[in-house]
């Protein structure tokens, strides 16, 4: 293949956008491959792992353009070029000379203070190595920060939040997902209902669930607070996770809180704990995959996203939502009637890292073994990510999926693939697919999943096997997909719809415990000499 | 936890910078939002990012550094607003000034060896030889240089300022203009007629010496005798102001400028003994150059901008000067040290028969008139000049909004009509700069960048981003300590 390879100078857009330039060079011109990226070291160095990096592109800087075309018929490549100049060309603020580009949008924090109605928050979502002194002028300048980006380094992180205490500012983030604050949803975030119940949590897929359910559950938000997953490291202390606990404990609006969270550090789990105890409101705390302790006083302890949603719900006074366990276990007992004794394993295909961990964590409890690319602590670590082994949890999300291509709850490609992959696995008993909604997702994703699921179950039915897919929907009615259309879409395509990421894991759980139950019928069955 | 507001209340306004689709739930939700066309900062390099913002300052924390910046540049700020820059005298020779200077030539920008220099300054300093009798011939002049006979020093080191080359040598007269706030100095060679070929442009013909001994033995007595003649001496201020409404950048376009000290200059020679001829010699100089005052312009601005310079933690660029290779700023608060990038080559027009090919990269003290808010800053006075870049009126107005993106404040001695007569942007700070990637813009000249070529042409060329980003480097840590 033809790989041709040039430089635009001084020009820096974000990822997303030159994704989009991407997308549409390879539907206009037919090029084969396009790969546009920043000129950073990073992507460099992907640049080398997929055999594109070229002499040519040594020179670039973090603020140029790597341009980057590959096709069989080397003619197709300038055609390719051209479009991708005059697209990136196109995007510049028009008038040129004139009164509109004196007037162009402002490029800087205090540019952008300067113009704007009293604002309070900035939003920081440019490359890791520069959002964190972003982050800090913003904070100078008085306004609390959600900083989306991630590969922050820590210790950048922790004088960020240091400024940020001093002055009783809020840092959400580094690598903070999602957030409702007044409201107002940030970065990836579902449309709920205002109401009583505000979170904390270092997981944004895990915010996101439990804010869905509670709206579902007929109750609201008043915030929520995302932390960033490395803030309940022990270096950086908890800081925004205690402001957060502070912040909530202060809000008249907030009458329940709710934290979500993979375990903290001890000692910052200590600390959090003891500050839960002092707010004087009820706290419900969810450490996914920590040990489960006790719950005492104000301060209810779950194991599940599920079970966070209820007991919040139920501590705003609200009737408690019923259990599912009926269903779960009426859809094991279907789909296992369907299963070939070939298969026993699961293998969860998640966008959300929550989830995987959450999955992790309920398999773990009934016994399941699980292999993850993100595992638990003291879990098996995937050998090689792009193989699944025995049952296994994907964290479709992780850095090693998305370099130089976006998240998986935008980007569909990935994941159908892998769906597709292990469809053809004749010892795969269930494949489990989270769907999210809400800003910031894919704008329709059971269109593009139904078909997928389709294809996925026709392979394996061809082989002579059922495969069930368990989906979930992580949303609401209010979301910009709208939930109920989303689960109608998926469910025609032949998926298992469950009601909860929490649901969806039991009932692969309860698959694979029926399915190693009746290998072990048949194993003395067979030991017995009976039939095989 | 203290002072300030929850971040948790009625209403959330946000501003947001990156990746485009992050912010849609603000957009949806109806919050006030403002989106930052963000580039990286300076050079991309994430460790000047972090660097930057560690300077930059906190209306809640008057301890952190970037508020101790902030106060020293408010400091420097009002130096140079109540600058007062008035002409006082004519020096006879530079040696006067400098009366210790033997054979030293100054020139323009940052420090300079003889083998690193460009074409046109070359020309220059064997000009500036034969015109100092140090040698009799172009190559003995330069095996004078190059056997290291004479010493070179920046003009912005000893108060002075030269156009373009800006070579001045012992025998030269020079403009001295007294900053009457503060009681410094700056001093700046004579703008020599003669078209094309000047010794500035790096000519050294024949015609070029005798131009130079015209201005010594002519012009410098006369104006010498001129300025004595005004009270008080020539407050330039006033007159700079009024040019700026006349039309005038006061850098790249004199006209109005010229003719008010026409004006001011006539009326006093008359009144002296001077003789009718050497009179009419003067004014017939002066009448000749649009570009005379250009002098006065660049002392003046030197004068307020040395007052400017030295004050501890500022951020504000005192000097910007390039010397036909690179460009070097100074900053206020890094005193004395020099900041250098690589020089552009000016965008403009060219006269005929030359093109950018034949230009040599942006040359100069001139620049010293950006520096202190005038030149490009103000271009928003001067839309004839923005048909050097063939531009329209309304860029001649986007320059001066632009540059208030990279300066602390306006100076309400110059005014700009056309933008409803608010002050011209002044001050820049490297922090600016570096924050808003946006570079200085600088109205020159063009040099052609083969010795004794002269001018070929006008522009406008942006400073280079290292000086500032150096800069930026060089405060976190000094300040930093």
């Amino acid at each position: 293949m033809a790989i041709q390879s040039s430089i635009k100078a001084n020009l820096y857009k974000d990822s997303v956008s030159l994704m989009r330039i991407s997308q549409v060079t390879v539907a206009r011109t037919g090029v084969q491959r396009v790969t546009l990226l920043m000129g950073t070291r990073s992507n460099k160095e992907f640049l080398q792992q997929a055999g594109l990096m070229s002499p040519a592109l040594e020179s670039a800087k973090p603020g140029d353009i790597m341009i980057v075309v590959a096709d069989d018929a080397p003619e197709k490549l300038a055609a390719a070029e051209r479009e991708i100049h005059s697209l990136i060309a196109g995007e510049k603020p028009k008038g040129g000379s004139n009164e509109a580009a004196a007037e162009a949008p402002p490029r800087s924090i205090s540019g952008g203070v300067a113009i704007a109605d009293h604002a309070d928050l900035a939003l920081i979502s440019v490359p890791g190595p520069y959002a964190a002194a972003e982050a800090l002028k913003a904070l100078r300048r008085g306004l609390n920060v959600l900083l989306f980006s991630d590969n922050v380094p820590i210790e950048q992180e922790v004088a960020i939040k240091r400024v940020a205490a001093q002055k009783g500012l809020l840092v959400m983030g580094p690598d903070c997902g999602t957030a409702i604050i007044n409201g107002v949803p940030l970065g990836f975030a579902n449309v709920v209902r205002r109401g009583a119940i505000g979170l904390v949590g270092a997981s944004g897929t895990g915010l996101q669930e439990v804010m869905c359910q509670i709206h579902r559950h007929g109750q609201g938000i008043s915030q929520a607070i995302g932390t960033g997953s490395h803030d309940v490291s022990s270096e950086v202390g908890g800081i925004t996770m205690l402001h957060g606990l502070e912040l909530l404990a202060a809000d008249a609006q907030t009458k329940v809180v709710a934290v979500v969270s993979k375990p903290p550090a001890p000692d910052v789990q200590k600390r959090v704990i003891e500050r839960a105890r002092a707010i004087g409101k009820p706290v419900v705390i969810c450490f996914l995959g920590g040990e489960l302790a006790a719950s005492a006083g104000n301060v209810h302890r779950t194991s599940s996203l599920e079970e966070t949603a209820r007991q919040a719900v139920a501590l705003a006074g609200a009737r408690q939502p019923g259990g599912d366990e009926q269903s779960i276990e009426a859809l094991a007992t279907r789909v296992c009637a369907s299963l070939a004794p070939s298969q026993r394993y699961l293998r969860g295909l998640y966008s959300g890292g929550t989830f995987c961990s959450e999955a992790q964590t309920i398999w773990r409890a009934a016994g399941i073994r699980a292999r993850s690319n993100a595992p638990l602590a003291g879990a098996d670590r995937l050998v090689d990510v792009a193989e699944s082994h025995g049952h296994t949890a994907i964290d479709l999300g992780s850095d090693e999926f998305t370099v130089g291509r976006p998240h998986p709850m935008i980007d569909y490609g990935v994941r159908i693939e892998r769906l597709l992959k292990e469809a053809d696995d004749p010892t795969v008993a269930c494949i489990v697919l989270d769907v999210v909604l809400g800003y910031g997702s894919h704008p329709n994703p059971a269109e593009i999943l139904a078909p997928a699921i389709r294809r996925a179950k026709a392979a394996a039915r061809a082989q002579g096997r059922e495969l069930p897919v368990i989906c979930f929907v992580c949303g609401t009615d209010s979301d910009p997909q709208p939930y109920e259309i989303q689960k109608a879409m998926l469910a025609d395509a032949g998926a298992e719809i469950v009601g909860s990421s929490t649901g969806a894991a039991r009932s692969a759980q309860a698959i694979a415990s029926r399915m190693a139950a009746d290998d072990n019928a048949t194993a003395r069955r067979a030991m017995q000499g009976g039939e095989r | 936890m203290n002072a300030a507001r929850s971040a948790l209340q009625d209403k959330t306004s946000v501003i947001s910078l990156g990746a485009s689709g992050v912010d849609r739930g603000v957009e949806s939700s109806g919050a006030p939002l403002v989106r930052l066309q963000w580039q990286p900062v300076g050079d991309g390099s994430p460790e000047v990012a972090w660097s930057l913002a560690q300077l930059v300052g906190d209306a809640g924390d008057a301890d952190c550094l970037g508020s101790r910046i902030d106060r020293a540049n408010a400091e420097v700020l009002e130096r140079i607003l109540t600058a007062q820059p008035v002409w006082v005298d004519v020096a006879a020779h530079a040696s006067e000034v400098w009366p210790d200077m033997g054979r030293t030539l100054l020139h323009a920008g940052p420090p300079i060896a003889w083998n690193d220099m460009c074409g046109p300054m070359k020309g220059a300093v064997v000009g500036a030889v034969l015109y100092e009798k140090w040698a009799a011939t172009q190559q003995e002049a330069e095996q004078l240089v190059a056997a290291g006979g004479i010493r070179f020093a920046p003009c912005h080191e000893f108060g002075a300022v030269g156009p373009m080359t800006g070579i001045i040598s012992p025998s030269m007269p020079l403009f001295v203009v007294l900053n009457q706030t503060t009681g410094n100095r700056a001093y700046a060679p004579m703008m020599e007629s003669g078209g094309a070929k000047t010794l500035r442009f790096g000519a050294f013909a024949p015609e070029v010496i005798e131009g130079l001994k015209l201005i010594e033995n002519v012009l410098a007595p006369c104006l010498k005798a001129a300025v004595a003649g005004i009270d008080g001496g020539l407050p330039l201020k006033p007159l700079m102001s009024q040019s700026l409404h006349m039309g005038d950048d006061v850098h790249n376009r004199n006209t109005a400028a010229t003719l008010l000290l026409y004006r001011a200059v006539t009326e006093s020679l008359l009144k002296s003994s001077i003789s009718r001829d050497l009179v009419h010699e003067t004014l017939r100089t002066i009448g000749a150059d649009d570009m005379f005052f250009l002098s006065l312009s660049m002392a003046a601005c030197k004068a307020t901008m040395d007052a400017a310079h030295g004050v501890p933690f500022s951020s504000i660029v005192t000097a910007m000067a390039r010397n036909g290779v690179n460009v070097g700023i100074r900053v206020s608060g890094l005193n004395g040290q020099w900041f250098v990038g690589p020089a552009d080559i000016p965008v403009g027009l060219f006269l005929p028969g030359f093109s950018e090919a034949d230009a040599n990269p942006d040359i100069g003290d001139s620049a010293i008139t950006e520096t202190a808010g005038l030149g490009a800053f103000a271009m928003a006075a001067a839309p004839a000049m923005v048909q050097f870049v063939g531009g329209t009126p309304q860029d001649a107005l986007r320059y001066s909004r632009e540059m208030a993106h990279v300066t602390i404040g306006r100076n309400p001695g110059f005014t700009l009509p056309m933008l409803d007569f608010i002050g011209a942007p002044v001050g820049i700070d490297i922090r600016k700069v570096v924050d808003e990637s946006m570079r200085p813009v600088i109205n020159t000249a063009t040099a052609h960048k083969e010795p004794g070529m002269g001018i070929i042409g006008a522009g406008v060329v942006q400073a280079p981003m290292k000086c500032f980003v150096d800069a930026v480097g060089a405060l976190a840590t000094v300040a930093g300590r």
